[in-house]
């Protein structure tokens, strides 16, 4: 009541202004920790918003085409009209990696999205369900992960093909059994708790304890979890591309730029060295800014102020 | 030395045994079970408070679950106010479900971290409940706020945001918020300081007054149990040894665990503190596992005999409803 | 009873934390003789466990920091050396040593109890793994653990909770530590299993001459086995004197509060319990007056515009108490 006092408030209102006063406070805290890192968490974030626009707004930052061939121009170096020079086929290099910086940035968030829902919810079903549901879900995660990744990314490419949505639903479903597992682990301490024994006293269903009471106090894990992950997810991409499978050329994914450029290494390694470097920088940078996104939100999660 | 009327008996538990079974193996073959409630049988009279008392491991935990059925005893009977509820099917238990409320422990563990207080009473009033404006809801909530003695403007904190005393009060509310019948309250003030657990017990005792409420008070503190309960069962490795009225209990208690027990607490009443006789029980409290035949107490009772060892021993009445559970008393 | 083994003169320590000057200790003095056992009683938040840790700097500097004070031990003021220092080190355990409340995370789950008290033993004693096995096994027996030479071999988690406390205790008598601190030594543990430990503590102290601090909540526990008491809150020491003068003639609000809150056992009818009213403070921003003047039921003008109260000296043997009123009550 203190900081609304003087004024004749309702209780209605008073909640209404003091629960906005929670949310700044909350969102103080988690820009001070979030941004409080040092340096190199700033610098991070600056490149990951680099990246970011590049990938969204690239038609606009680039009269070229990233397909447009233009033989007579091959192989230059950086020059006023191309900033980075061109590659063997006369394509702008700068504007094929902003394109590629799109498709890692779409595959990577759209696979651990996908991943995410199907893992979340088969974790809390396995999680909080009996034996027998959490055993079949268990063991088909474990025969899942008995499989090398690359071999099973490998082989739903090959016959699902490759376009960026299949691609990423492929890296998803291979990224899933992780999800699961930390839920599963996580739901199983949760649901010991007494308030989830009190919410079952109360009346409350077992679908919405899971989605209202179990789901929430997973946050902090899921979102660590995501954050890894999509770092992961565009070095697998970008490692399929470089393999030659999904997205082929002459789509600008960055595996596939560097794949090719290796070719002409010994004349011109930059078009083999910007997408690497790129795909390093963007890596780096979504963990380093997804650890500092952690820290914001952890202490807040676990409720010290 | 009251007679229990029978239409005064709100709650009647017969013969309640809960096993949780031992496995070993991949196919999880069973070897074993652990007595965790092992026969046991009491009743409880509507508006009064029962208490359980005993160490830890003595199953009242145990016994406080299986008759709110969040444990599913493996035999034995629940009569709430003569109904069978013991194997009811979860449909037909809703319309007793709200009735029926538990006070947990730990303050820091029976609320939902993510929240707030009267989300969370908002919860509690609403579930299976005729629908009712989002004005009255708030009513409501305030008053349950205001009877277990909170500030209604804790309504949109967190329970981190609240003290332990605090914190329990809020459950204590959301308990109150479907209109309960019986509480069963599991060591509600053993995890606070000693103020704060005063005003929490003259709390429970004020709203028992105002509400008509019946407890089952579960605790491992003698003192606390006989401040609150008319009768009080005492529990020892799953059985109960010994029950009888709260005010027979320093004077008159009769088991040998019992006399233990009491001898084992001490008192802030100086001169009587010098002169108490005390009794020093040998050994530890067994496993439930490994349970010793007949008598669950024998090993460390100063009386025991043969008969003690193989036949265990029935509660019986030995006069004014104190019933004890030994041979040789 | 006996010479001044341990003299503390207002200790002073504070946590500097993001929230402000946490004074969890200001300005507590108290003694200790040999072979006696006093007790430290207060809630907790009122800082009595920051101040025993403090007297062998066991405290986290930072965010802590023990800003004054002499904790005269043997003749030594131990605050005048470096925590890491040489005497320091021989201090703990051998002069004074701990007890702490958990006994489950006390001990090290992945050495076996031999191990761990060989090694407590050779810290302070020069003596071949053989000799110090003996000492152990000995230091076992005297705490009453049947079957001492296989317990050495059991891991911890092999024991029960009561099991582990005694270990503990064992391994202060095997240091033949002067002062045993033990901080809430019985509150994880069953009430039987409780008695068994407090009555060991009191045959230690009788047999090995050894002086016991009680650190606990529990009045009854100090009722039955101190005696002399300091009451603690919010970080100062508000009355202090012999168990039977502070039991049956509480002068100090607080610890008449405190008596009234215990449900008392004995009874037969069901009298209400008198509650404190409110909450312990917190120990930041702390006011300049008394403490405890929000709850206290007999505050007055006096308590309202003074500083907070030193402690006097009342009638009574070697009562002392820290109010400006001057309130008695008979409880015998």
């Amino acid at each position: 009541m203190s900081e609304h006092l003087g004024k004749d408030i309702t209780m209605e209102e008073w909640v209404k202004l003091e629960s906005k006063r929670r949310r700044k406070d909350a969102a103080k805290q988690f820009f001070r920790i979030f941004f409080g890192r040092g340096w190199l968490s700033k610098c991070c974030l600056v490149v990951l918003v680099v990246f970011i626009l590049a990938a969204v707004f690239c038609p606009l930052l680039t009269v070229y085409s990233p397909y447009e061939q233009s033989l007579i121009d091959a192989l230059q170096g950086p020059s006023r009209e191309h900033l980075l020079g061109t590659d063997n086929l006369g394509r702008d290099l700068l504007t094929r990696t902003m394109y590629g910086a799109r498709i890692s940035l779409c595959t990577g968030l759209l696979s651990s999205l996908i991943a995410m829902v199907i893992g979340v919810t088969l974790g809390l079903i396995a999680g909080y369900f009996g034996k027998f549901v959490s055993g079949v879900i268990m063991r088909v995660v474990d025969a899942q992960l008995s499989i090398p990744p690359l071999i099973l990314t490998m082989c739903l490419a090959a016959i699902f093909g490759g376009s960026i949505l299949s691609i990423s639903i492929i890296i998803g479903i291979s990224s899933v059994p992780m999800y699961v597992r930390m839920v599963y682990g996580q739901v199983l301490s949760l649901r010991e708790n007494d308030y989830v024994a009190a919410a079952d006293l109360i009346g409350q269903n077992k679908l919405k304890i899971m989605f209202k009471h179990l789901l929430p106090n997973c946050f902090a894990t899921i979102i660590v979890l995501f954050t890894g992950n999509v770092g992961i997810s565009i070095m697998i991409e970008a490692g399929l591309a470089y393999l030659g499978i999904g997205i082929t050329a002459p789509t600008p994914a960055w595996g596939t730029m560097v794949s090719e450029g290796y070719n002409y290494f010994m004349f011109k390694p930059a078009l083999a060295l910007v997408p690497g470097i790129a795909l390093m920088l963007l890596i780096i940078s979504l963990n380093i800014v997804g650890d500092g996104l952690r820290d914001a939100l952890d202490p807040r999660l676990r409720g010290k102020l | 030395m009251k007679a229990t009327v029978a239409n005064d008996t709100i709650l009647k538990v017969e013969n309640l045994e809960m096993l949780f079974p031992l496995t070993k193996g991949l196919l999880s073959r069973q070897y074993a079970s652990v007595r965790a409630v092992d026969n046991i049988s009491f009743e409880v009279t509507k508006g009064k408070t029962f208490g359980l008392v005993g160490e830890s491991g003595c199953g009242k935990t145990t016994t406080g679950k299986c008759i709110l059925r969040i444990l599913e005893p493996t035999a034995g009977r629940v009569l709430y106010n003569g109904v069978d509820i013991t194997k009811m099917p979860r449909k037909e238990l809703k319309q007793y479900r709200r009735e029926l409320q538990m006070i947990f422990q730990d303050p820091y563990g029976s609320l939902d971290p993510r929240q707030s207080a009267s989300s969370m009473l908002k919860e509690a009033l609403t579930i299976g409940q005729t629908k009712k404006s989002t004005g009255e809801i708030n009513d409501r909530i305030e008053e349950l706020l205001v009877l277990v003695g909170l500030n209604t403007e804790m309504k949109v904190r967190y329970p981190h945001e609240l003290s332990g005393g605090q914190r329990q009060r809020l459950g204590i509310a959301r308990a109150l918020a479907c209109d309960p019948k019986l509480i069963v309250c599991d060591e509600p003030v053993s995890a606070l300081d000693v103020s704060i657990q005063a005003q929490i017990i003259n709390l429970f005792e004020r709203l028992q007054e105002e509400l008509e409420l019946t407890y089952v008070f579960v605790a491992h503190d003698l003192a606390v149990v006989r401040h609150i309960a008319e009768r009080i069962g005492v529990m020892y490795l799953g059985h109960l040894v010994e029950v009888l009225d709260s005010s027979d209990l320093f004077q008159n208690s009769m088991h040998p665990y019992t006399k233990a027990l009491l001898s084992a607490v001490p008192t802030i009443d100086y001169y009587a503190e010098k002169s108490r006789n005390r009794i020093l029980l040998e050994g530890e409290v067994p496993s439930p596992i490994n349970a010793p035949s007949g008598c669950p107490f024998h090993p460390r009772c100063k009386y025991a005999t043969e008969q003690c060892k193989k036949q265990r021993p029935e509660l019986t009445d030995r006069g004014g409803e104190h019933m004890v559970a030994c041979h040789n008393v | 009873m006996g010479e001044r083994l341990l003299e503390v003169k207002n200790l002073r320590t504070s946590f500097f934390t993001v929230a402000g000057e946490v004074k969890a200790v200001n300005g507590i003095s108290y003694y200790l003789d040999k072979q006696e056992i006093i007790a430290i009683v207060g809630e907790s938040g009122c800082g009595k466990s920051v101040s025993q840790k403090s007297m062998v700097q066991l405290i986290q500097m930072p965010p802590g920091k023990i800003l004054g004070g002499e904790v005269l031990f043997e003749g030594k003021n131990l605050l005048d050396y470096a925590p890491t220092s040489k005497e320091i080190q021989s201090v703990r355990g051998a002069g004074i040593s701990f007890i702490f409340q958990e006994p489950m995370t006390a001990l090290n789950p992945v050495y076996t109890v031999g191990n761990q008290l060989v090694e407590v033993i050779r810290n302070h004693k020069k003596c071949s793994k053989a000799e110090a096995w003996k000492i152990g096994v000995q230091a076992l027996r005297d705490v009453a653990i049947p079957d001492p030479e296989k317990r050495m071999r059991n891991y911890p988690f092999e024991l029960s909770g009561g099991m582990r406390q005694r270990i503990l205790i064992a391994i202060c008598v095997a240091c033949n530590s002067k002062v045993i601190i033990a901080d809430e030594p019985t509150t994880a543990l069953d009430v039987t299993i409780q008695a068994q430990v407090m009555e060991l503590l009191q045959q230690i102290v009788e047999r090995k001459k050894t002086s016991l601090v009680i650190v606990t909540h529990n009045l009854g526990l100090v009722t039955r086995y101190a005696q002399r008491i300091y009451v603690m809150y919010a970080g100062r020491i508000i009355e202090s004197g012999t168990t039977e003068e502070l039991i049956t003639k509480p002068r100090h609000p607080y610890t008449k509060g405190l008596l009234n809150s215990v449900p008392k056992l004995d009874q037969t009818g069901s009298e209400k319990l008198i509650p404190i009213d409110g909450t312990p403070p917190s120990l930041v921003n702390l006011p300049d007056q008394c403490a405890f003047l929000p709850r206290c039921p007999y505050a007055c003008d006096k308590c309202r515009n003074s500083m907070f109260p030193e402690l006097r000296s009342v009638e009574g043997e070697n009562h002392f108490v820290a109010c400006h009123r001057d309130i008695v009550e008979d409880r015998t």
